[in-house]
């Protein structure tokens, strides 16, 4: 149970830092939403990061990527949650890359990772139904149709859904809307004939689509694991979504500590700082106690698929994203608040981040889902 | 066999022969053993495993051998602690000299003074208590007025001190006083003298949890010898707060230690039900239960992470700062939840109608109040935290 950062990890970070910082700061993400750019994230930053080797970190090597584990990838999301930087890496690489490598049969990974490590492809997961997280909640049908299937369905909040060129789909081959069993995942061209894509304008500015599918035909191939079992890999998948996203999280809830410790030590009000105002100490330490248990949680929680202790990812995954929801909930709040008037300007940077944050509670679970689960999984 | 595994052979061997059957089961409360001149034993196996814990020196098993300590170096007391634990040893001793008054004793206290006093902290003989708090000074414990006078090779003792814990069943007392009247941090001493001196008296005060571990403590022209000051004459404000840190890493402790033999949420079950699915049959209270569980989890991995960057030499160890106060947050909302759960099976206070364990438990609610009290107030330690890690301005 590593709870420290080896070199190459220490290493990783930092040049994660350096270059989120350098190429990606807060102004970038500004400049992209004001500018209503039709991708939604900068290409010339993917092609730094994928020049980095991130698209392919957690990739294996026979498939062309670097195979350098989880806790990685983790670390560059933490990096990225600092600056706020949009990238396919979340829709492509934590959650599709890991789909196709648990998931997928020789072909389909021999035909997608290595394209996914060079950052040529791009994929989503087309899950959500409803406007509640709830990965078994499935009625978009896939029915036997000649040499394969048709699939009909509307998906909702799927990530990246306008500028993926290749969608994972959760459809439902068998049993009823809420079961955990009868879900069947299927790789669909986005361009493929019944495919209607409508981006959607979130809080946070990010990329996510609403998309439907009528008579969609795939081929039998185009299966993404067995029949019916698609839940076998839609759970661990969806698990390190969510441990990859608590990363990141952690990174804007730090952020966000930060620029607010340093404005209470810099901005004066009856002729003292404001930080010397004991109600202020006392939340600002409470953020602080906060952010220690989300560092020491999700370092234990990122390290376990790297030591093997596979099966206490689906327990950890949700109690990081549980705990790092409520901080970030916490943070990104306070934040607003004990910058006072400037923290409601558009002008100011802090408001990003309080937009951003409840956007990524809601994605892959937020903290009331996560606790439903935790009881569940522990029997109760 | 390199020199540690012999160890763990050794150390194995010995436990094997000399811990007592009874001694490998998870300690129970009324058998606790704090030692002292009239130690009282609730069962004899304990007797018998103080005494040979304490003439090993493994009661304190890094302090050095010629202090009674067991001399160990940190690779081999971590081989002593993997064997105690292999075998479910219970601690010896709980001791306020084990735990507060030693370390500072080692680092603060002359040569005549640990010969004196360590030996016997190992071994039980002596039971400590701590003279901070006055009716006046709680929070503000340096304005404490307890005043020690010079008179020839003795001080003469004036004043009262209140939570004293266990003070009427204590042997020694390491005391603050106040040796200077003329400036507040400056004019504070740090001392130690036997309670059965002539002109001690302690009357225990009876809490909301109905117990009495706690005492007014009284001196009345109380002669010490001057030879018993640690440290130098009002400097001893610098021993009582680094004191305090051993104190309160013991009290943070209570956020892992006192977890419950059978999980929170199994008992719950048995005092609410369950629903068709195995569920909880209260929404509100499952998912409070569940959040309790994940700060529990972070908590204990924010002890053990804060231990891997010390071991590692890494960081300053800032984390730990929070320890108590997180720790003493996450008992008492342990201990809410627990009485919360049991709806009025939780808050009977004796006789027919509840069992010895619901009795407990609503005890256990009242006293957890204190963890953001004792050892320094939750409030305080945030000043601290404000200031010293996070760096905010006083003015």
């Amino acid at each position: 149970m590593a709870l420290i950062l080896n070199e190459e990890q220490i290493l990783l970070k930092d040049s994660a830092k350096d270059l989120m910082t350098a190429a990606a700061p807060v102004s970038q993400f500004r400049a992209l939403r004001d500018a209503k750019e039709e991708l939604g994230y900068s290409k010339d930053l993917w092609t730094k990061m994928v020049d980095m080797g991130w698209a392919g970190i957690c990739i294996p090597e026979e498939f062309g990527g670097l195979d350098f584990g989880f806790h990685g990838l983790g670390l560059v999301l933490e990096e990225s949650g600092r600056t706020l930087a949009a990238s396919p890496l979340v829709a492509s690489i934590l959650v599709s890359a890991s789909a196709i490598t648990l998931g997928g049969n020789d072909a389909q990974k021999k035909a997608l990772l290595p394209k996914l490590a060079e950052g040529t492809l791009l994929m989503a997961l087309a899950l959500d139904e409803t406007s509640h997280f709830s990965p078994h909640k499935i009625a978009t049908q896939a029915q036997a149709s000649g040499n394969g299937y048709k699939i009909s369905g509307d998906k909702v909040f799927v990530l990246d859904g306008h500028i993926a060129d290749k969608l994972i789909v959760a459809t439902r081959t068998s049993g009823k809307t809420n079961d955990r069993a009868g879900i069947t995942l299927f790789l669909v061209d986005r361009a493929a004939t019944g495919v209607t894509v409508t981006r959607t304008q979130m809080v946070d500015s990010r990329n996510a689509a609403r998309i439907s599918f009528a008579d969609v035909q795939v081929e039998a191939s185009a299966m993404l694991g067995e029949l019916d079992k698609g839940a076998d890999i839609l759970d661990p998948v969806l698990d390190r979504a969510a441990l990859g996203l608590a990363a990141e999280m952690l990174g804007s809830s730090l952020e966000v500590f930060e620029r607010t410790l340093a404005y209470l030590k810099e901005r004066t009000q009856f002729e003292t700082k404001i930080g010397s105002f004991q109600s202020l100490q006392h939340r600002a330490v409470d953020m602080y106690c906060n952010l220690e248990l989300s560092k020491s949680i999700l370092m234990d929680a990122l390290s376990a698929l790297d030591e093997g202790r596979d099966a206490d990812l689906p327990v950890l995954a949700s109690s990081a994203k549980a705990q790092l929801c409520e901080t970030l909930h916490q943070i990104s709040s306070e934040g607003v608040q004990m910058h006072g008037g400037i923290g409601m300007t558009d002008e100011y940077e802090i408001g990003f981040f309080l937009k951003r944050a409840r956007v990524a509670e809601k994605t892959f679970g937020d903290a009331g889902y996560h606790y439903d689960r935790l009881a569940t999984l522990n029997g109760f | 066999m390199s020199g540690i595994d012999q160890f763990r052979a050794e150390t194995r061997a010995w436990l094997e022969e000399n811990c007592p059957a009874s001694m490998r089961s998870p300690m129970v409360a009324e058998e606790t053993v704090w030692g002292g001149r009239n130690a009282t034993f609730a069962n004899p196996d304990s007797k018998l495993w103080l005494e040979r814990m304490g003439t090993k020196g493994w009661t304190a098993p890094m302090w050095p051998a010629q202090y009674g300590g067991g001399g160990l170096s940190m690779a081999e007391n971590t081989v002593l602690e993997s064997e105690l634990r292999r075998i479910k040893a219970r601690p010896a001793l709980a001791s306020f000299g084990l735990w507060m008054l030693g370390p500072v004793l080692l680092e603060f206290a002359n040569e005549e003074q640990k010969l004196e006093h360590l030996p016997k902290i190992v071994r039980g003989e002596i039971r400590w208590c701590q003279g901070y708090s006055e009716p006046g000074a709680g929070s503000d414990l340096a304005g404490l007025q307890t005043k020690a006078v010079r008179d020839g090779d003795d001080y003469v003792i004036n004043g009262q001190k209140v939570w004293t814990s266990y003070a009427d069943q204590c042997d020694w007392i390491f005391c603050l006083v106040r040796t200077d009247t003329t400036v507040k941090h400056n004019g504070i001493s740090f001392i130690l003298f036997d309670m059965q001196s002539p002109g001690v008296s302690v009357k225990p005060i009876k809490l909301i949890s109905g117990e009495s571990p706690f005492c007014e403590t009284f001196f009345d022209d109380v002669r010490v010898p001057a030879r018993d000051q640690v440290g130098e004459l009002n400097k001893g404000w610098t021993i009582a707060k680094r004191l305090l840190q051993h104190e309160r890493t013991n009290i943070g402790d209570f956020g892992t230690a006192q977890s419950p033999q059978v999980p929170m949420h199994e008992q719950a079950k048995k005092y609410i039900g369950e629903d068709a699915l195995g569920r909880l049959d209260d929404a509100a209270m499952r998912r409070e239960i569940a959040k309790y569980q994940v700060r529990q989890k972070a908590y204990g991995l924010t002890y053990a992470r804060v231990g891997q960057e010390l071991k590692a030499g890494l960081g300053d160890g800032a984390a730990s700062s929070i320890l108590k106060a997180v720790g003493a947050e996450l008992n008492k909302h342990r201990s809410e939840l627990m009485i919360d759960m049991m709806g009025t099976q939780g808050i009977g206070w004796q006789g027919d109608g509840f069992n010895d364990w619901e009795i407990m438990q609503t005890r256990g609610w009242l006293r957890s109040k204190a963890n953001s009290i004792e050892g320094g107030t939750t409030e305080i330690n945030k000043n601290v935290v404000a200031k010293n890690v996070l760096g905010l301005p006083t003015k």
